[in-house]
């Protein structure tokens, strides 16, 4: 329960984030890129470039996110079982202290 | 609600609170034309040996662990996802982000951390406008070779010195973010100095960043001891290449 209500002020706040913030302290938010980095270029002659593939156009940087997922979650689905083996019931009942399957049959075998 | 859909329930929440936040993706790579040539092709040689030694990495322990290649894939997209993760800081008024390069490194080593930081600053740089081409040698030498390094060699040292693996690796997320700005800073101050000072310039650009990243370094710490506790808590057999000083 503690959690939850964790996690429900959490993602409240994070929404809210950004509302507040403005409203508080009328500020943009520019990444350290812009603020810092670019400011010190500029202010030594060197100013920032555009990209060579300017993706920041309308939707088109949705789609490129969207590309990606597909062909990440094509990738990691294939590969799904070598990340993430299933655990063998014998493994399982050994960490609970259990003996494990096939063990008294393995004897016997023998 | 059992444990685990609590947690499930923890991360999707998380998830889609920073997914909604309306705030455009920024950066903190160098971006494109800011560095002169001749600097960006030294930083861009100094960069491709590590990225060398760490495909070598790759080509030696996929050899005898066919599953590490798709695990050394996981922890790319992961080091991709959290470089682009734009974390506003109150007491500066800007966002930057966290590097995940720590955490790498201790996952999959500083070399194999090279190359994976090179993929996600390539793909960064072509298509999210998130650093630049000709500043690509810089960012992989900050991001990818300074921050895995100085990661490895934090837990290394903080696991020797006989800190719990959780100690060790926040001390590894924040060193090795606090150590990506310092060199990026050193980049900048090195190529953009001009007549002036060395030591003023990179003075002025690393005090620039401390109230950005002092307080973001300690967020990539919790970040990082965070994830390795999830990870070691979850899914103990992903952490089987983890060599250094264990995780135990």
């Amino acid at each position: 329960m503690k959690r939850m209500i964790a996690t429900l002020f959490l993602a409240g706040f994070l929404w809210i984030w950004p509302g507040v913030s403005d409203s508080l302290l009328a500020g943009s938010w520019p990444g350290v890129d812009e603020a810092v980095i670019e400011k010190v270029a500029e202010k030594a002659g060197r100013p920032a470039r555009e990209p060579f593939i300017n993706t920041d156009q309308g939707d088109l940087l949705l789609f490129v996110f969207l590309l990606a997922g597909i062909v990440g979650g094509f990738i990691g689905g294939y590969h799904f079982r070598a990340l993430f083996p299933p655990r063998r019931s014998g493994e399982e009942k050994a960490e609970k202290g259990q003996p494990k399957e096939g063990g008294e049959r393995a004897r016997h075998a023998a | 609600m059992t444990r685990y859909s609590q947690r499930t329930a923890l991360a999707v929440l998380t998830a889609a609170a920073v997914c909604l936040l309306p705030e455009a993706a920024f950066a903190m790579h160098i971006s494109e034309g800011i560095l002169p040539a001749s600097w960006a092709v030294l930083w861009g040689a100094l960069a491709i040996p590590f990225v060398a030694w760490g495909l070598r990495d790759l080509r030696r322990r996929s050899r005898n662990e066919p599953a590490f290649k798709p695990f050394v894939g996981l922890v790319g997209a992961a080091v991709f996802l959290i470089s682009c993760m734009p974390i506003p800081i109150p007491t500066a008024g800007t966002c930057s982000h966290p590097c995940g390069t720590g955490l790498a490194a201790i996952l999959i080593g500083p070399g194999l951390t090279v190359v994976v930081a090179s993929i996600a600053l390539t793909l960064q740089a072509l298509f999210l406008a998130h650093g630049g081409l000709t500043t690509l040698g810089a960012n992989i030498l900050s991001m990818g070779v300074a921050g895995a390094y100085i990661g490895y060699g934090a837990y290394w040292i903080g696991r020797r010195l006989g800190l719990h693996v959780l100690a060790a690796a926040a001390l590894a997320g924040v060193l090795s973010d606090w150590g990506t700005y310092a060199v990026t800073s050193l980049e900048l101050a090195s190529a953009l100095h001009g007549g002036g000072s060395f030591s003023a310039m990179f003075s002025l650009i690393l005090l620039a960043f401390v109230p950005t990243q002092i307080p973001l370094g300690l967020v990539e710490g919790a970040l990082c001891a965070g994830a390795l506790k999830f990870i070691r808590s979850r899914r103990p057999e992903l952490l089987r290449s983890v060599s250094v000083g264990g995780v135990s």
